[in-house]
């Protein structure tokens, strides 16, 4: 089974050897996280040091001031006793400034790791090819940079710094036992063999708990986003009892996962607790009886057993930090498992600078299917002119938006290339690309912000000027002057009421504004009316002068602009001509238009 | 909003723990005993070790060791009761939470979601309650648990000697004025934190549901940066919860060692004269150092506490919201359906409409009668879509009414509207689900042949040559279909329900010309028994339909078949011809 990327990532039961390889690119991209940080951790690893050292400190002055200062001022001296409370208090704001230095200074390490980890995110989720988000759905992405990212917030507030701090601690407080009394330290040595079951027990179950409870999760919001995003639908069918029910059984999973995890650390915490118990009394029983024999003094067997006690003092602050450590690393392994999917359309190392570029596109040789292997597009081969504007037509299925995905390198081919200007479109950067080759598609999503905003997304930084030329051209402009605000009207306010159509509208003032010297029209304008049509197709007279263009539209209106018709089947282009041409011959063409235009009527 | 005190928004939780609640209880009361044997381990241990001493014998070894062993495991044996009690209602109360929010949120109205971002909501489903579910089961058993270990613990300072335990309270003054002011600073960013939280994870929601723009266009590094700028933002929300937590940490570990400070003072004039023991003095300072924990405990469980607070608000905020479209109190049901459609001088404006516009639909009067089929035509923006979307109530007209076969759709049941009317959307939602529950949506029961059916007059029986037929899964966890495929199987979910009212918003815009043509044909037959209201953007679309009523400025402003309009209205020719008067744009 293969674990590469978000390959099989339900999966939580997994074999040694792939848990080992997914366990490791968690832990690498952990150290790349922690990386950027390194120093500052060390400086408050110091802090943290110091500040136990300090805390230390207090308890021998409280000793001194009893032992000596306590004395000393009965007999009228009053010094030693200033000191002491002076030092104390000296040693308190000490203690105490460097904490709340620690907080802060912890706290900014924190954060930067995890805004160094969200963008790393957001970023390369963004790179990622459409087929990957195809493949992934959205509810995945939301979860894997929400709830997992929420895990490892959790791990940081846990404080991985308090746990070196604490396992050093552990580390002194043993080597003085050893000091102090070998026969001791062997009993407390002893009592690592039960810790070590106990822990590689609690690491074993909790692994495969937490990778569950990440599934869980996940189908957990993916239904909740898709039923929000749906909701409409959900109302109109009446399907809420339905989703409630399926959604409650999710619930319901992730509720009992989360018990299971959470129960696992209720054992393993007290495991711990009874485990030192039982070391402090074994210490004190051995110990015990070689004060019997007089071999030992009363006084190391009392301290024997506070290092005893000590040593296991911070042992429930590290479990819990472990137990957020496992939470998080399988979060991380969700997280790893995004990042090291790679983009099927991949950015070229050393790309070609795109210059002067007139807008001749060539297909050469190409062959295309999608990962399913059913053809789309058997070898194929076209040239379309610079400036020319093409019309392709054809059922669902001929392959048009397959074309048009190639074109603006949605995909790429699997056989052949597809050129512009004759550089293959896999040596140009994606930027160049993007801003010499524009697709509008039917579904025109609209971004929270503006309306200005949104159509701005075409050209950033374009004055309110442009915007409103841009809509102008594409007769959107009187309509959005209607909306409360105008151009600042805030969609995801009102989003819900700007029709299909004008969404349409401001897609096409984005591409208007974007200005390509190729643009592509995937059934850009089948939610437009005829008026709004008839403006737009003015609009594009001017706006195609000088371009290449490919519309693919159903409504055969659009081919009145086109001076090319494509007539597409099954992957391959079966009529090719002038649109005049075409609807005197008695092709398919001509049979489509015929039948168009008897239902304009 | 009214801002309400820290105890009565935590006691929005308490319906929510329902059986659990006593469970929690006896969890509190197992937490407080585990910490009051914390406490007594130590005097035990030292007891034993100084009898020891003076009684070096085998017995008094192992019964010693007996003792200790016994005190040891009862310790763990509450840690592990108390875990195991809290399990239970904390995880209820999350999943409860969780399920009652998302029934809510299935209520709401659809004018609720198109003002909410989903991202706002996913952080409170799942953050925030996640929050709640930890503070439940360990920040509020600690935070009981340790206020009464502190309480007892004053309560042995005070025995010791009235004047050092009067020290220490004194001294915990500035940090209750502080506290007071930090409670306030650290809720306010607290709230921000988690709004924010939900700001990012709406971004992240728009940028994977708009990543074809974002692609197109090239803008992924620009949402990048905004992206970036808002998590930036973020962080430093939580910085300054950081800052504010410094400085409550400041105090609250200075305070107890300054008053340990004064008491040295203090418990030296004492025993000079002589109201004071050494021993009393040193079991003073044992004490305090053990309750240094649970104090020091007290700033992060007070943040914890803060965080819930919050957290809670955000939920109730949703809860609390009135549902302003509900069913009514007295439900009357159509006896004998028609599918008679009557709309009686309807008027609809959306909420946050500027005043000075006139309402969007401005007094509609429209009759559709039993079987009959209407066009409804208009320009883009004119209302047409909002007009179906009344028809079953995803909003409420504001003024006039909508009857079905003379009950006012108020009066209907929801149940019983939306199985009378089917509506096909415009943007044609599949849910991830199989081709059969996608169809078969709002008639679940629905027979094998209706589902063929329905899949036939959509001509969708592309489904039948999907790898698994009509059990294919599609929709985003499944295969993906073309805008078109979509559109019909849209369709067919609409003519699947039989409804005796047909609500469609464009239904063949996605569809080319020979799909439409078939399409249309098959239709023409599910609408000779089935009253219909089609909004069209195309002559072919209008032709389906025996009538056509016009929309324009809000109200139907011409009603008649097609070609009665064409001569009659210019409005209509100018909105639905494709022959422009000064160019001819077709070839």
């Amino acid at each position: 089974m293969s674990t590469f990327g978000t390959l099989n990532e339900d999966q939580s039961d997994l074999n040694k050897e792939d848990s080992k390889r997914i366990r490791e690119r968690s832990f690498r991209l952990l150290i790349s996280l922690i990386e950027p940080v390194k120093k500052r951790l060390f400086v408050s690893f110091g802090a943290g040091i110091i500040s136990q050292g300090l805390r230390v400190i207090g308890p021998a002055i409280i000793a001194y001031a009893l032992d000596t200062a306590l004395p000393a001022a009965v007999e009228d001296d009053q010094i030693p006793l200033l000191v002491a409370v002076g030092g104390y208090l000296l040693v308190a704001i000490a203690t105490a400034s460097l904490t709340a230095f620690f907080i802060r200074f912890g706290a900014r390490i924190n954060q930067d790791v995890l805004l160094d980890l969200r963008q790393r995110m957001f970023r390369h989720t963004q790179k990622l090819s459409v087929e990957f988000h195809e493949r992934y759905t959205s509810g995945r992405v939301i979860a894997r940079q929400t709830s997992d990212l929420d895990s490892i917030r959790e791990l940081l507030d846990t404080g991985g710094n308090e746990m070196i701090v604490s396992l050093m601690f552990m580390i002194f407080t043993g080597a003085a036992l050893l000091i102090l009394d070998p026969q001791s330290f062997l009993v407390l040595a002893a009592s690592w063999i039960p810790l070590y079951f106990i822990t590689r027990w609690f690491v074993r179950s909790a692994r495969l708990q937490y990778r569950k409870s990440r599934v869980a999760s996940a189908k957990l919001i993916v239904y909740f986003v898709e039923t929000m995003t749906g909701i409409r639908a959900v109302k109109a069918f009446r399907t809420e009892k339905r989703n409630q029910s399926h959604y409650s059984e999710l619930n319901e999973d992730y509720r009992k996962i989360t018990k299971r995890t959470i129960q696992l650390f209720g054992i393993f915490d007290p495991s711990l607790i009874f485990t030192g118990s039982v070391a402090m009394s074994f210490v004190l029983l051995f110990g015990g009886s070689r004060v019997i024999e007089g071999e030992l003094g009363i006084g190391v067997l009392t301290a024997a057993i506070l290092y005893t006690r000590q040593f296991f003092g911070p042992i429930e602050r590290v479990a819990i930090f472990y137990n957020s450590y496992q939470a998080a690393s399988a979060a991380l392994e969700k997280i790893s498992g995004v990042l090291e999917e790679q983009p099927t359309v991949p950015e070229p190392e050393n790309p070609t600078e795109l210059k002067n570029i007139s807008g001749e596109l060539n297909f050469k040789d190409v062959e295309f299917h999608y990962s399913n292997k059913i053809p789309i597009l058997p070898k194929f081969n076209l040239n379309i002119p610079a400036g020319q504007t093409i019309a392709l037509v054809g059922t669902t299925g001929a392959g048009k938006s397959t074309l048009a995905k190639l074109i603006s390198r949605f995909y790429d081919p699997v056989e052949g290339s597809v050129s512009l200007d004759n550089v293959d479109l896999r040596e140009v950067s994606a930027e160049d690309l993007r801003r010499h080759i524009v697709m509008v598609t039917q579904e025109a999503y609209l971004f929270s912000g503006s309306v200005a905003d949104n159509i701005a997304l075409g050209k950033p930084g374009a004055s309110r000027e442009e915007i409103a030329a841009a809509a102008q051209a594409v007769g959107a402009h009187e309509f959005i002057l209607a909306l409360p605000d105008g151009y600042d009207t805030d969609v995801n306010k009102r989003g819900g009421r700007v029709s299909a159509g004008q969404r349409q509208l401001i897609s096409f003032a984005r591409a208007f504004l974007a200005d390509p010297s190729v643009l592509i029209l995937d059934e850009a304008t089948s939610s437009l009316d005829i008026p709004s049509e008839r403006l737009v197709q003015q609009g594009l007279q001017t706006l195609l002068k000088g371009r290449t263009a490919i519309i693919i539209a159903h409504r055969l209106s659009t081919v009145a602009i086109a001076d090319r018709v494509l007539v597409m089947e099954q992957g391959r282009i079966i009529e090719d001509d002038s649109p005049g041409v075409l609807i005197a011959g008695d092709g398919k063409f001509s049979k489509l238009h015929k039948a168009w235009r008897e239902s304009l009527v | 909003m009214q801002e309400k005190g820290l105890l009565a928004t935590l006691a929005r939780l308490i319906p929510y723990a329902g059986k659990t609640l006593p469970r929690l209880m006896l969890g509190v009361l197992v937490g407080i005993a585990a910490h009051m044997f914390a406490l007594a381990l130590p005097q035990v241990l030292r007891d034993l070790v100084n009898g020891l001493g003076e009684n070096p014998s085998v017995d008094f070894l192992i019964g010693s060791v007996a003792l200790f062993l016994f005190l040891g495991a009862s310790e763990a044996v509450l840690v592990l009761l108390r875990r195991w009690l809290v399990l239970e209602p904390g995880t209820q109360v999350e999943a409860r939470m969780r399920n009652h929010l998302y029934e809510k949120l299935e209520t709401l109205p659809v004018s609720f979601h198109d003002q909410w971002p989903s991202g706002q909501l996913l952080s409170r489903s799942v953050q925030d309650l996640g929050l709640l579910r930890r503070w439940i089961s360990f920040g509020f058993v600690l935070l009981i648990a340790n206020v009464v270990m502190i309480a007892v613990g004053l309560v042995i300072l005070f025995n010791t000697h009235w004047m050092l335990g009067t020290i220490l309270l004194i001294s915990s003054l500035p940090f209750w004025l502080r506290g007071f002011n930090y409670q306030r600073e650290y809720g306010l960013a607290s709230r921000q934190s988690q709004d924010q939280a939900g700001d990012l994870a709406t971004s992240v929601e728009e940028s994977v549901h708009g990543i074809r723009v974002l692609k197109a266009f090239g803008r992924g590094e620009q949402a990048a940066g905004l992206f970036a700028s808002e998590a930036k933002e973020l962080r430093m929300t939580e910085l300054r919860k950081a800052r504010l937590n410094s400085n409550l940490w400041l105090f609250i570990i200075l305070l107890p060692e300054l008053s340990i400070g004064l008491s040295l003072l203090a418990g030296v004039y004492l025993i000079s004269s002589g109201e004071l023991t050494l021993g009393g003095l040193v079991s003073y300072f044992a004490t305090v150092m053990v309750l240094r924990w649970p104090i020091e405990s007290l700033g992060f469980l007070l943040a914890f506490t803060l965080d819930a607070k919050a957290a809670v608000q955000r939920f109730v905020e949703v809860i609390d919201k009135p549902v302003d479209i509900a069913e009514a109190a007295s439900i009357r049901e159509i006896e004998n359906p028609q599918g008679k459609l009557e709309f009686k001088n309807v008027h609809f404006r959306y909420p946050d409409a500027p005043t000075n516009q006139r309402d969007l639909i401005d007094g509609v009067d429209l009759v559709i009668q039993p079987g009959q089929s209407v066009a409804l035509i208009g320009i883009t923006g004119s209302g047409k879509s909002t007009l179906t979307a009344l028809t079953t109530r995803l909003y409420d007209v504001t003024d006039g009414s909508i009857e079905i076969d003379g009950v006012d759709i108020k009066n209907l049941s929801f149940g019983d509207l939306r199985s009378q009317i089917a509506m096909a959307f415009e943007d044609a939602t599949l849910f991830s689900a199989s081709v059969r529950d996608n169809v078969l949506l709002g008639r679940p029961d629905a027979s094998e042949e209706d589902l063929h059916q329905a899949l036939e007059i959509a001509q969708a029986a592309f489904v039948y040559d999907l790898p698994e037929g009509v059990e294919t899964t599609i929709g985003e966890e499944g295969m993906s279909l073309s805008g078109g495929q979509r559109q019909r199987l849209a369709l067919a979910r609409a003519v699947a329900a039989k409804p005796s009212i047909l609500v469609m918003d464009d239904p063949l815009s996605a569809l080319d010309v020979d799909t439409e043509a078939l399409v249309e044909q098959a239709l023409r037959q599910v609408l000779k028994g089935t009253t219909a209201l089609i909004v069209a953007h195309r002559p072919s679309t209008v032709m389906l339909a025996d009538k056509v009523a016009l929309l324009q400025d809000g109200k139907i402003t011409a009603f008649g078949t097609h070609s009665e309009l064409l001569k009659s209205s210019e409005h209509y020719r100018y909105v639905i011809s494709s022959f422009d008067s000064e160019k001819q744009v077709i070839i």
